[in-house]
Parts: C-alpha cells; structure tokens; sequence
C-alpha cells in the first residue's frame, strides 16, 4: 500500500473496519444482498468492501513503483499514453489478398495506426487453396496466402518501414515471416527496419487454439530459429506473441490465462537460452497478447500483475540485465466470446468496456471486436464503429491522460496481489510436472481449461452468471443489414492464380531451395541450420506456403488433436 | 432391450476450425446426461466423421463449426451418409450460422441447428424426444 502503516493506524483501521461489518450485517437483515455470492466471471469471489488491510502486505517500493521501473506493475513506459496512445491495431482478414489490402486502406483512412493480419484456415494450418483438405474454407476467416505474391498484393501500396504489422499465424510461422520478409525487400524496404510481430506460440495451440501441425518439439525448435534470427536480423521484429487470448476464448479463467502464458514464455526462454543465445539477445522481443474480458476490474488487475510476474521472473529466474528483457509489452483484444448474437449491437457495450480495461491496463496495441463478429468476420460498417471505440475512448474520456490511474485502490492492488498469488501457484505447479510440454502430454491446461469452460456454462445454465439478452431478458436473433459475406466461388479464381503461379517459377531454382530447406531441418539446431534464410530463399524460388509445410510434415512428423473433452 | 441402450453421440468438428470449446462441452454436457459420448477432436473430414459414425454405432452425429466452411462440409457428411446408407443417423449442428444458410442445411437433412445461447438443457431435451436408437427403428 501507499505506505506502511503504524500498529496504531492498523489497529483503527480494523478497530473501525469491524464497525462497519456489524452495520453491513445489520443492514443486510432488513434488505439481504441481492446474491447470495460475488465472484468475477473467473468465479475468484470478491468482498464487499476493501480497505489498507487487505494491501497491508504490499510494499509500495516493492511491488508498486513507478511506470517505466521495475518491476513495471504500473506501465512498461515513463510516459505511457501521454506521449504515444496504444497502437489500433484491427485484426483484419477476408477473402483474396486484394479484399484484404483494400479493408487495410479503408482501416487506415479511418485512422488505424498498425495493421493485423488474419489469415484463412488453410493458411493457418499450413495448406494451400488446392488442398482437399481446403474445400469450403478459403477466404472464410480471413484471406487466403499461398504464395509470395499474394503477400505482395496483401501489402501494396502500404509502406512497411512506417507501418507495423502483426500476424496472426503459429506452426507456418516461419514460412508466413520468410513471405513478408522478402516481399518487403522486393519492394526495397531493409529487413532491419522491419517492425512487426508474428504470433508464432505454438504452445498455447496445443493448449487451446489447435492450430495443430507438427508435435511440441519440433514446434519449439522453429519456434526459436526465429527468435535466433530476428535477434541478428530483423531487430525491430517481436518474434512471438505468447498469447493468452486463445486460451481465455477456449473457456479459462483470467488467472488460468495468466499463468499457462507466463509459463508459455518461461518454456521460449528456456529453449532460446539452450541454443546458445544470451536471454537479453532475445527475451526484448518477447511480447505478450492478453484477452480483455467483460469483468472490468479482473482484467485491469490480470493485466498489471502480468507486468510484475515477468518482470520478476526474468530479472530473479532468467538473470536478465538488460531491462528491456523485463518489459512485458503487450497486445489487447476484447473477448470474442463475450458477445452475443442476441440483440447484437448491445456488442458494442461490452467492447468499449472491455477496451476501457485493456487500456486502464496499460495494453500497448488494441484491437476492438465488432458488433457482427458474432456472425461472421466484421463488415465496414461494424469495423468502423468498433474503431471510433477506440478513437472516443483515446481521445474524449479522458482515461488516457493520466498513467495508471487504478494504482493504489484497496480493491484493485488487493487484486492484482492475488492474479500473482494464484498464478505463482500454477507456475510452481508446471515446474512440478516437468515443464509445459511435459503438462501438454498429460493434458494438463488442456483439462483445468475444460472444467473451468464447463463450469461457467453450468452457472449460465443455472443464472448465476447473467448474459444479458440470453439468460435473462432473452430476446431473439435479428437480421443484421450488414453481414458481410464471403463468396464460396472465390476459392476457384485462388486455385487458378495458384496454378499459374506454380507454372510461372523456375523448377530448377525452386527445387535447390526446398533441398537446402530440407538439409536445414534434418540437420541439428543451430544457427547454420538456422531454417529463416532457406526458407527466405525458397519462397522467392516461389515455394508455396503448403510446400514448405509438407517438407516440414515430413521431417518432423504431424501431431492430431486426441480429443479430449 | 433396445429402448434401454444408452443413446451413442458422436461430436465432431469437421474442417480445419479449431474453436472447441462448445464441442467439448457439449460433448460433457451428454456424457453427464447418461449418452454414451464419442469425441474425435479438431480437424476431421467429412469422410472421417461419416467413418467413425459407422465403426462407433452411433445414433446421433452433432456437427460443431464456427469457420463458415459448413457450407461444404454439412451437406458432404449428409451426401456421404447416404452413400453408406445410414441416412437414419441423426446429424444436429451447433456453431455460427448466417441466417440465411439454417433453411439450406435443413433441406440437406440436417435435422436440427442450434445457435450461439442456446441451453445445454434444451439440445440435450430435443435428442431425447427426438431421437431412438437406431436399431430399434430398424426393428
């Protein structure tokens, strides 16, 4: 707390505190409390009141301190949002490359400030447009890349050494990043000014997001070729997004979603420190994506407690100097799965509260859903409203203008203490089994996440926890104007380009690309099997994505969901 | 004897979606219920789904998506069920649907569509009143 009190200022506080429970109870007598229990959406039960008892442990210099300094509880920045505001960042993707640089443009004019990339699901589980295992998918859920061309046309006409740009892609990762590296030099841009961010966390898909490709180690060992790499040559490039979002979406707590993520990023560190590298040539461009759920005050404290823990974690467990490698920068994204498709544009509500949090939480980039995301990926006019959210939150509420305002509140320092607490516990618990891939084979998250999902349907079922148009005042689906709909015939014209484009590359060329890609992987990892620059060369050859993805099928072997419920 | 066997479900989402997390607790929402529960997990084809149905005995076939692609894979699981001449099996699907695709899906045989909000409780009546065990049908 503030300060640390005096025996006699503690001794009043709990004298007067006593007070005011025998009046709450006596009050209660005549009008009971209108639930018998509080607890968050996690279900963590709250008090009705908190004072300096429940922070009398916490030590203002230890724990709190000052934004920019460790351990960062308040903000990885001095200046925060007074001298740059988080970064709007709209996770877009639909159709053909073309459809999706054209909503880029339009995200643009409209005053986005960095772009996010969503990529179909063919491209997010490695196969191209042709596959039959493709049929019905293409452009769905967002846009279709096959080639390094699609990528050119991703990106025309924006410029990538002044524009930041994230994308959302785990096991072909590295084949994604090697299309976007070299697009941009064919363009004339320098891979040292490249800024960006590929998610690039396998971990959390075997978790949750089962984007599911190669098995765990293999995964973890592209995984850190990259980190290798952007260390020596893409230095503004933030190599993962170890990210939390996915498995909050899949049904965990808020405190689950903190501590499976944290230990996501303990496990990337480990391996990038076994290769060799020293933890502050990589561990500065870790970044970290957090789900913004509808419990407002749950999130702002999940979110500060994230920034101590790392910090924490890196200086005491890693021995990090540099502390850049202790900053725990990170993305927001309301939750998805808190919207409902029941009166839909009571959709917007809960975003701007939920980005309301993630700001409070001191997020460094944003993204606000839309209110037909519900339906299907958002139309223009959907996306738009979503962005102003963001806009009239910056710019007219005035929450940006001082940094962390929530500090030192009895509630919410009280409640960042316990998101570390509670987390620790499963840190330490992980560090039990062995590690997280070692928790995976046991389907360990897998499984907390599962009761916790079903848990939480169970009280929706029973009303005790309120969704307000499903479970109380329930109301029916309208016909939204504006849904946007992605045409089934597009996958032919992608099948086409794909074809021709095949057609068009130097076999010869291509075939002495995929062989060095191929010696690479099947060599040990290192920096001379280093899978980046081969992988930079065959796209160029024009390898499709797929391809490259078959060659590392079949070296490293698949891994399938087993199914678990 | 046939009306006391437990009714077989399998849940499955068919397609490269990996958004689970209704699958899985439907699948447990059966499973407490007394059904005898099959759950293949993420990514599998309609072939696969149509494969497992038969080798499993299954009653019922719930269909989880929330990708768009059910366009393709629904009427394929229904055109492949016919194929083998199990069109007795029961497929419901739950996920996303634009509105205008639930009266297409019906039409392939998709007996029932349940959507975003909807109760455990009320999916799980709607099997039990509209679904025998398919050898008894066949009795």
């Amino acid at each position: 707390m503030a300060h640390k009190m005096t025996e006699a200022e503690l001794d009043r506080t709990e004298k007067e505190f006593k007070e005011w429970q025998a009046e709450y109870d006596k009050a209660l007598k005549k009008m009971p409390q209108r639930l018998e229990r509080f607890s968050t959406i996690s279900d963590l039960e709250v008090k009705p009141l908190y004072t300096p008892l429940d922070i009398k442990d916490n030590d203002y210099f230890e724990d709190i301190g000052l934004p920019g300094m460790y351990p960062y509880t308040r903000g990885v920045q001095s200046t925060m949002y007074r001298a740059r505001l988080w970064t709007m960042r709209m996770f877009a993707g639909l159709g053909t490359a073309e459809d999706t640089n054209k909503r880029f443009h339009y995200l643009i004019n409209h005053g986005e400030t960095g772009l996010s990339t969503a990529f179909d699901f063919p491209t997010l589980m490695g196969y191209d447009t042709d596959s039959p295992l493709a049929r019905g998918e293409c452009g769905k859920c967002g846009v279709a890349i096959d080639t390094i061309e699609d990528m050119q046309r991703l990106f025309a006409n924006i410029n990538l050494e002044e524009v930041t740009t994230s994308m959302t892609i785990n096991p072909p990762a590295s084949i994604i990043w090697a299309m976007y590296i070299a697009n941009a030099e064919n363009e004339g841009y320098s891979r040292k000014k490249l800024g960006g961010t590929i998610q690039n966390d396998c971990l959390k898909e075997f978790i949750a997001q089962k984007t599911l490709m190669l098995p765990p180690e293999p995964s973890l060992r592209l995984v850190t070729d990259t980190m290798e790499f952007g260390a020596r040559e893409v230095p503004r490039w933030n190599t993962i997004s170890i990210s939390g979002y996915h498995i909050r979406e899949a049904g965990s707590t808020a405190v689950q979603e903190l501590a499976f993520t944290i230990y996501d990023g303990i496990t990337y560190v480990e391996e990038g420190i076994k290769r060799g590298m020293n933890v502050d040539d990589f561990a500065g461009r870790l970044s970290f994506f957090w789900n913004s759920h509808i419990d407002f005050f749950e999130e702002i404290a999940k979110m500060r407690a994230s920034r101590r823990i790392w910090a924490r974690l890196m200086k005491e467990r890693f021995h990090a100097k540099n502390p850049r490698s202790m900053l725990l920068r990170f993305h927001t994204q309301t939750a998805g799965c808190s919207l409902t498709s029941q009166e839909p544009y009571n959709n917007i509500i809960r975003t701007t509260t939920e980005a309301l949090a993630g700001i409070l939480g001191g997020t460094q980039s944003l993204h606000t859903n839309s209110l037909d995301e519900v339906y299907m990926i958002p139309s223009e006019q959907a996306v738009l409203i979503a962005l102003r959210t963001q806009q009239i939150l910056a710019e007219e509420v005035g929450v940006a203008n001082v940094i962390d305002p929530l500090a030192g509140s009895y509630f919410v320092e009280a409640l960042t203490d316990k998101m570390e607490e509670e987390a620790n516990a499963y840190i330490r618990k992980l560090d039990e089994m062995g590690g997280m891939v070692a928790a995976i084979e046991r389907d360990y998250p897998q499984m907390e996440i599962s009761d916790a999902s079903y848990h939480f349907q169970q009280q929706v079922e029973r009303g005790e926890k309120v969704i307000i148009g499903v479970n109380k005042y329930p109301s029916d689906r309208p016909e939204l104007e504006f849904v946007l709909k992605i045409d089934d015939e597009l996958e032919k014209g992608q099948i086409d380009r794909l074809h021709q484009f095949k057609e068009r590359r130097d076999k010869v060329k291509f075939q002495k690309a995929m062989d060095e890609l191929r010696r690479r992987c099947e060599g040990p990892p290192c920096w001379e099997n280093n899978v980046m620059p081969a992988l930079i060369d065959a796209v160029r050859a024009g390898a499709t994505e797929q391809e490259c993805c078959d060659l590392y099928r079949d070296v490293f072997g698949t891994y399938s969901d087993p199914g678990s419920f | 004897m046939s009306e006391e066997r437990k009714l077989r479900i399998l849940i499955a989402k068919p397609g490269l979606d990996g958004h689970d997390r209704g699958a899985r607790v439907i699948a447990r929402a059966f499973r407490d219920a007394g059904f005898e529960v099959v759950y293949t997990g993420c990514h599998q084809t309609p072939e696969q789904i149509v494969h497992t149905a038969l080798q499993e005995d299954v009653d019922i076939i719930g269909l989880s998506i929330l990708s768009g692609a059910h366009t393709y894979s629904f009427p394929r699981v229904m055109e492949l069920l016919k194929e083998n001449k199990a069109e007795d099996i029961t497929v419901i699907g739950g996920g996303i649907f634009p509105l205008e695709d639930i009266p297409k899906l019906k039409a392939v045989g998709i007996k029932e569509i349940f959507e975003p909000g909807a109760k455990l409780e009320e999916i799980i009546n709607w099997v039990r009143t509209s679904v025998k065990p398919r050898q008894a049908l066949q009795a």
